[in-house]
């Protein structure tokens, strides 16, 4: 159990590549912080970082009261989930799970016990003289998880650890993860460029861009107060609609370069609605539909519920108190 | 698999034949002749040719000259093969951290391979020549008195030498591919996990590179047994005192310069016998998992 405390990190790549800069996170002891982003906006290589797999170019890491910059990956007492798992595939599950601790010469009896913990806590038990190739995804995502319990280490690093699995399985994993953690209480930072995934498991989320960071706060906050376009386009499904302040002068709102958000979930047909969109599709969900229109040359989704045919324009209303209100270099004014 | 219908019966038949005419003239014909040939015995003439049944092999088996070419040839595979792959192996290992930054250094280790085996055998024996060698040289400097004209030794260090320098970059090559497909994650997980980067060799990137080894072993024995006649011939012509005669040099002296063709032809039929049976090795072997 420790704090992960990140001091202004930075990294630039041999190459040249920065891809991380000024990253500065506080975690919590216990807590469980998602970095989320597009490809390619560092989270690996911030996590890497933590992990120790990769040098920290600029700033200090810490884990607990120590500075682990110049620490070895194995003298930082955390466990990493990869993405392809990355299972010894010559040893068995059992293997699998006890090689972190045989190298840290526990006693037999203790391997045994906690392997034994760890496969009942994950329900790996049946497999454990399997190799890894012998087991489905999701098991192989188990064993994973086991190999980081057993240790236990103060903190779990998870890169995209659910990416390789069906959408189905990812959605029962992601629960198990999240259940595991309220139980075991390490400190977690957890990869993803699934937003939903983002949200549902974080009690903080990161929003990274760049290599630097959009937002930090809880899922909701950032849901209801995001603080750039980006984290507004990027944060719910589906994604805000952000709309140019000259397609709609009418609304309320100072800035003439800025931008107005509206969540599809905050709009309604209203008759006497101060917008009116030309419906260009509709996509049937069910319960609920998509309508994607245009107004004043400026895209818009609005989410309604499923009913008779929509007529060619349709006047809209959205919630008092609902729009996000931007300025024009993309930042949060209201 | 892409399926090509002849209507002609004859047309595939004819489109094979110049492979089959080549198997048959070069490989066939002539291994059946040496089968035949070892049943035989011709007398000193070459005119009469009498058929001995097995007598051949049993001249083998008692030949101390057989049994010592036989050890010889034992000593110098092991040899050959662990110092070339052993080589071979850390040349790999060393490449491998740096692969992604420069092929420069691939292109170079490549080079011995494209060398012919006599070319090879005639460098190293420039090398290692005790009066104009450079190596002797050197070795002089520190005491050692190199001879391997005279001394059994330096012969079949010298042939070992020159053998395992041709093959180290073919296995130079099959190592870094295998090294290569051992995913940089395993790597970072043990190091995770507690191990350093020794204890990370030997329990991830070995087993995991153990198709490639064992792939490369029969390779490299068979290269040892067969393909070292240049080297051998270009160098110590099986000598000093039969120190390096292995096998296949010992057919092809018996054979062509001692006209003994009934025993030349009696040795290679166990030649061939061992060279299917390390193809059986191999196949069953790459088969099936070796490690994992
Ligand atoms: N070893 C490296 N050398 C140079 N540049 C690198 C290296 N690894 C990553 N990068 C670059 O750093 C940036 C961030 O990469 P990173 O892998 O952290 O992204 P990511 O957010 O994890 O993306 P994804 O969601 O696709 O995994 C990218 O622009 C990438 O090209
Ligand atoms: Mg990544």
């Amino acid at each position: 159990m420790a704090s992960i405390i990140l001091d202004k990190v930075g990294k630039v790549y041999a190459g040249g590549t920065r891809a991380v800069g000024d990253v500065s996170i506080d975690i919590a002891d216990g807590e469980f912080v998602v970095l989320v982003g597009p490809s390619g906006c560092g989270k690996s290589t911030l996590l890497r970082m933590v992990a120790g797999l990769e040098s920290i170019s600029e700033g200090t890491v810490r884990i607990g009261d120590r500075v682990v910059n110049d620490i070895e990956p194995a003298d930082r007492d955390i466990a990493m989930v990869f993405q392809n798992y990355a299972l010894y595939p010559h040893m068995s599950v059992r293997q699998n799970l006890a090689y972190g601790l045989k190298n840290r010469r526990t006693p037999k009896a203790e391997i045994d016990k906690r392997v034994a913990q760890a496969a009942e806590i994950l329900q790996i038990g049946p497999y454990l003289d399997r190799k890894p190739r012998a087991l489905s995804g999701g098991q192989r995502q188990r064993v994973a998880m086991g190999r980081a319990i057993v240790r236990e280490p103060a903190a779990f690093l998870f890169d995209e650890p659910l990416s390789n699995l069906d959408a189905k399985l990812r959605v029962t994993m992601r629960l198990e993860i999240k259940e595991l953690q309220r139980r075991l209480r390490t400190t977690s930072i957890y990869v993803t460029h699934d937003q939903l995934e983002a949200m549902t498991l974080a009690d903080r989320l990161v929003v990274l861009n760049a290599g630097r960071i959009e937002q930090i706060g809880t899922p909701l906050e950032v849901y209801r107060k995001p603080a750039s376009t980006f984290v507004a386009s990027f944060i719910g499904s589906p994604a805000m609609n952000l709309i140019s302040r000259r397609a709609v002068p009418h609304l309320p709102g100072t800035d003439h370069a800025g931008t107005i958000g509206i969540r599809p979930e905050d709009l309604t047909v209203a008759p006497d609605g101060p917008l009116e969109m030309e419906v260009l599709a509709v996509e049937e969900l069910g319960a609920q539909r998509l309508v994607h229109g245009q107004t004043g040359g400026e895209r818009l989704t609005v989410t309604m519920p499923s009913g008779e045919a929509l007529p060619e324009y349709l006047r809209l209303a959205y919630r008092p108190g609902s729009l996000h209100l931007f300025d024009g270099k993309g930042l949060r004014i209201a | 698999m892409k399926r090509t219908l002849f209507r002609n019966q004859l047309l595939p038949w004819l489109l094979l034949a110049p492979q089959l005419a080549i198997t048959f003239i070069f490989f066939l014909w002539p291994a059946a002749q040496a089968v035949r040939q070892s049943f035989l015995r011709q007398d000193a003439f070459g005119i009469n040719t009498t058929f001995v049944g097995l007598s051949n092999f049993e001249a083998l088996w008692n030949s101390p000259e057989y049994l010592n070419s036989l050890q010889v040839t034992a000593v110098f595979a092991v040899l050959v093969t662990v110092l070339s792959m052993g080589f071979a192996l850390l040349l790999a290992v060393a490449v491998d951290r740096m692969i992604r930054s420069t092929s420069v250094y691939t292109t170079l280790l490549v080079w011995p391979y494209a060398v012919a085996p006599a070319v090879a055998g005639i460098l190293w024996w420039f090398i290692f020549n005790p009066t104009i060698g450079v190596m002797p040289y050197f070795l002089d400097a520190v005491g050692y008195d190199w001879n391997h004209i005279s001394s059994k030794t330096d012969a079949m260090t010298l042939v070992v030498i020159a053998s395992a320098w041709k093959q180290i970059s073919y296995n130079f090559l099959f190592f870094v591919a295998g090294l290569q497909s051992v995913p940089a994650s395993l790597r970072e997980a043990a190091a995770i996990d507690g191990a350093g980067p020794v204890r990370r060799f030997f329990d991830i990137t070995v087993p995991l590179l153990s198709p490639t080894t064992f792939f490369l072993l029969v390779v490299n024995i068979v290269y040892a047994m067969f393909d070292t006649f240049g080297v051998i011939d270009a160098t110590t012509e099986g000598g000093p005192a039969q120190a390096t005669n292995i096998l296949v040099y010992k057919v092809y002296f018996d054979g062509f310069v001692g006209q003994n063709m009934g025993s030349s032809a009696a040795q290679s039929v166990i030649l061939m016998l061992i060279v299917i049976a390390l193809t059986v090795v191999q196949f069953r072997y790459v088969e099936k998992k070796v490690a994992y």
